[in-house]
């Protein structure tokens, strides 16, 4: 009875595309158990069959470590620095939109295998491979604390995808940096990937069956896209036009964003305001024209094969897909540190 | 005659496994008799047990064997009420020592025996933090 410890991870995904860092937090979990029940934005963008997955981390005061694990569709070719406003600049505009029209309507017994490592400011990230058993093991040892429905959420997307992102923000290290409370490091993952897709069950891990999960997913494709599931009780979609020329050079003029076209991407805007208990699927994406998104990519059958990431002689090089974790870190993982 | 004698063979013989098929469960774990030693096993698999709900007669004696196939940490506790009050809101990193509690770290078999001394329902849980809450529990109903 590991009573004072905190549980609950929490995860949130943001695909390809920015947010502002007020709003980019995923619901991170500190070492006393708090969690910060925080809008998340993430952005989603896929071009050249590339995803850039972006998401934000945001300092919420405090000290040690906090932490968040996130699956992934595939292996990131590429972890960076994502740019300094891009998931803000998408906010703006939808939200010009929405005021202009007004409210239209987330094994086994090997383990889990480290591929990339990389710190980006205060964030320590690491990409795993494995078996939902496996990433959980690996969480635990290395200081997260899961709460009680992640086996069954880990397994749910290990059958798909054995890729995760364990992220730990140090707060401590934050302070040191100087970062202010709200401030948020954006992250950039390139992903080569024949579709987009979003987890959004991770978003409801640890969280009571009335809780309510906040979000915003933003859908950078070179066409209209398909999306699945189409219509679910609390999932709304906000905005679906074509990216304006203005919205797309500016996100051209950001750091990192220089693959963005300058014009042909449609803009996608989906806010989640569900309870807990109904997240039960992923945003599944079809920008290829075929009108068909794979009912596996949104949770809603079990299948042996994956998200169908491009072989790696396919993928364009060196492509952004920006992403955050999700997660909870504990007193072990404290504890170690401080002994080290 | 001969084809009638067969198929009544086999049918014999199929009303003796279904027989078996029904009853044996029922004798070894349902209502095992009074006085009497049994085994349960349980695994525990997404934070839940598997099976969660049984049934003996007083007096029995029954060792839980608890398969925790989850990659966190689970406990099983039996006990009344207050006894899962007590847990849920105690402090005791581990379990073991007394009988019908045991930890059971992650991929591991534990085990912990009890006997069943009054008729009534017994509660089962885990009292890892926000386990019970998720609905890690079950029951035991003693009957005479």
């Amino acid at each position: 009875m590991r009573r004072h410890l905190g549980l609950i991870g929490i995860a949130a995904l943001l695909l390809a595309a920015y947010a502002s860092p007020a709003l980019a937090c995923a619901g991170l979990i500190g070492p006393n158990g708090a969690v910060n029940l925080v809008r998340t934005t993430t952005l989603a963008a896929h071009h050249n069959g590339v995803e850039h997955y972006f998401t934000a981390f945001s300092f919420q005061g405090g000290g040690g470590p906090f932490g968040s694990i996130v699956p992934l569709p595939g292996v990131p070719t590429k972890v960076e620095r994502g740019g300094d406003w891009t998931l803000q600049r998408l906010v703006r505009e939808t939200q010009r939109e929405l005021q202009s029209e007004g409210l239209r309507a987330a094994a086994g017994l090997q383990d889990a295998r480290v591929i990339l490592e990389t710190k980006i400011d205060a964030l320590e990230i690491t990409i795993l491979e494995g078996g939902g058993a496996a990433v959980g093991r690996w969480a635990i040892e290395h200081g997260f604390i899961l709460p009680p429905d992640a086996p069954e959420v880990l397994d749910f997307y290990a059958s798909r995808s054995p890729i995760f992102m364990a992220a730990r923000f140090d707060a401590d290290e934050a302070k040191r940096r100087g970062q202010q409370l709200g401030d948020g490091t954006p992250i950039h993952l390139t992903i080569p990937l024949r579709n987009p897709w979003v987890p959004l069950r991770i978003l409801a891990l640890g969280k009571k069956s009335s809780d309510v999960v906040r979000a915003d997913v933003y859908l950078l494709t070179e066409i209209r896209p398909a999306l699945l599931p189409k219509f679910r009780r609390g999932m709304f979609v906000q905005y679906s036009a074509p990216a304006s020329p203005g919205l797309l050079r500016d996100l051209r003029s950001d750091k990192g964003m220089g693959w963005m076209p300058a014009n042909g991407m449609w803009l996608t805007h989906l806010a989640i305001n569900s309870a807990a208990q109904d997240l039960t699927y992923d945003l599944a994406v079809d920008a290829s024209g075929r009108e068909r998104p794979s009912r596996v990519a949104a949770g809603l059958e079990p299948s042996r094969q994956l998200l169908r990431p491009l072989p790696r002689s396919d993928a364009p090089t060196a492509f952004p897909f920006v992403a955050l974790v999700l997660g909870g870190a504990g007193a072990a993982w404290r504890a170690r540190r401080r002994s080290a | 005659m001969m084809a009638a004698a067969w198929l009544q063979g086999v049918a014999r013989r199929v009303a003796i496994v279904a027989a078996a098929v029904i009853l044996v469960p029922i004798l070894l774990y349902a209502t095992p008799s009074a006085g009497s030693t049994q085994t349960f096993a349980i695994t525990v698999r997404y934070s839940r047990f598997m099976p969660a709900q049984f049934t003996v007669r007083r007096g029995t004696t029954v060792r839980f064997i608890i398969t925790n196939t989850d990659p966190i940490d689970h406990e099983f506790i039996l006990g009344d009420e207050a006894v899962q009050g007590h847990h849920e809101n105690g402090t005791e990193p581990t379990h073991g020592q007394v009988p019908g509690e045991v930890s059971v770290p992650p991929g591991t078999v534990a085990e912990t025996t009890y006997t069943f001394l009054r008729p009534g329902l017994l509660l089962i849980g885990c009292h890892a933090p926000g386990h019970y809450a998720y609905g890690m529990r079950g029951w035991v109903r003693v009957i005479d």
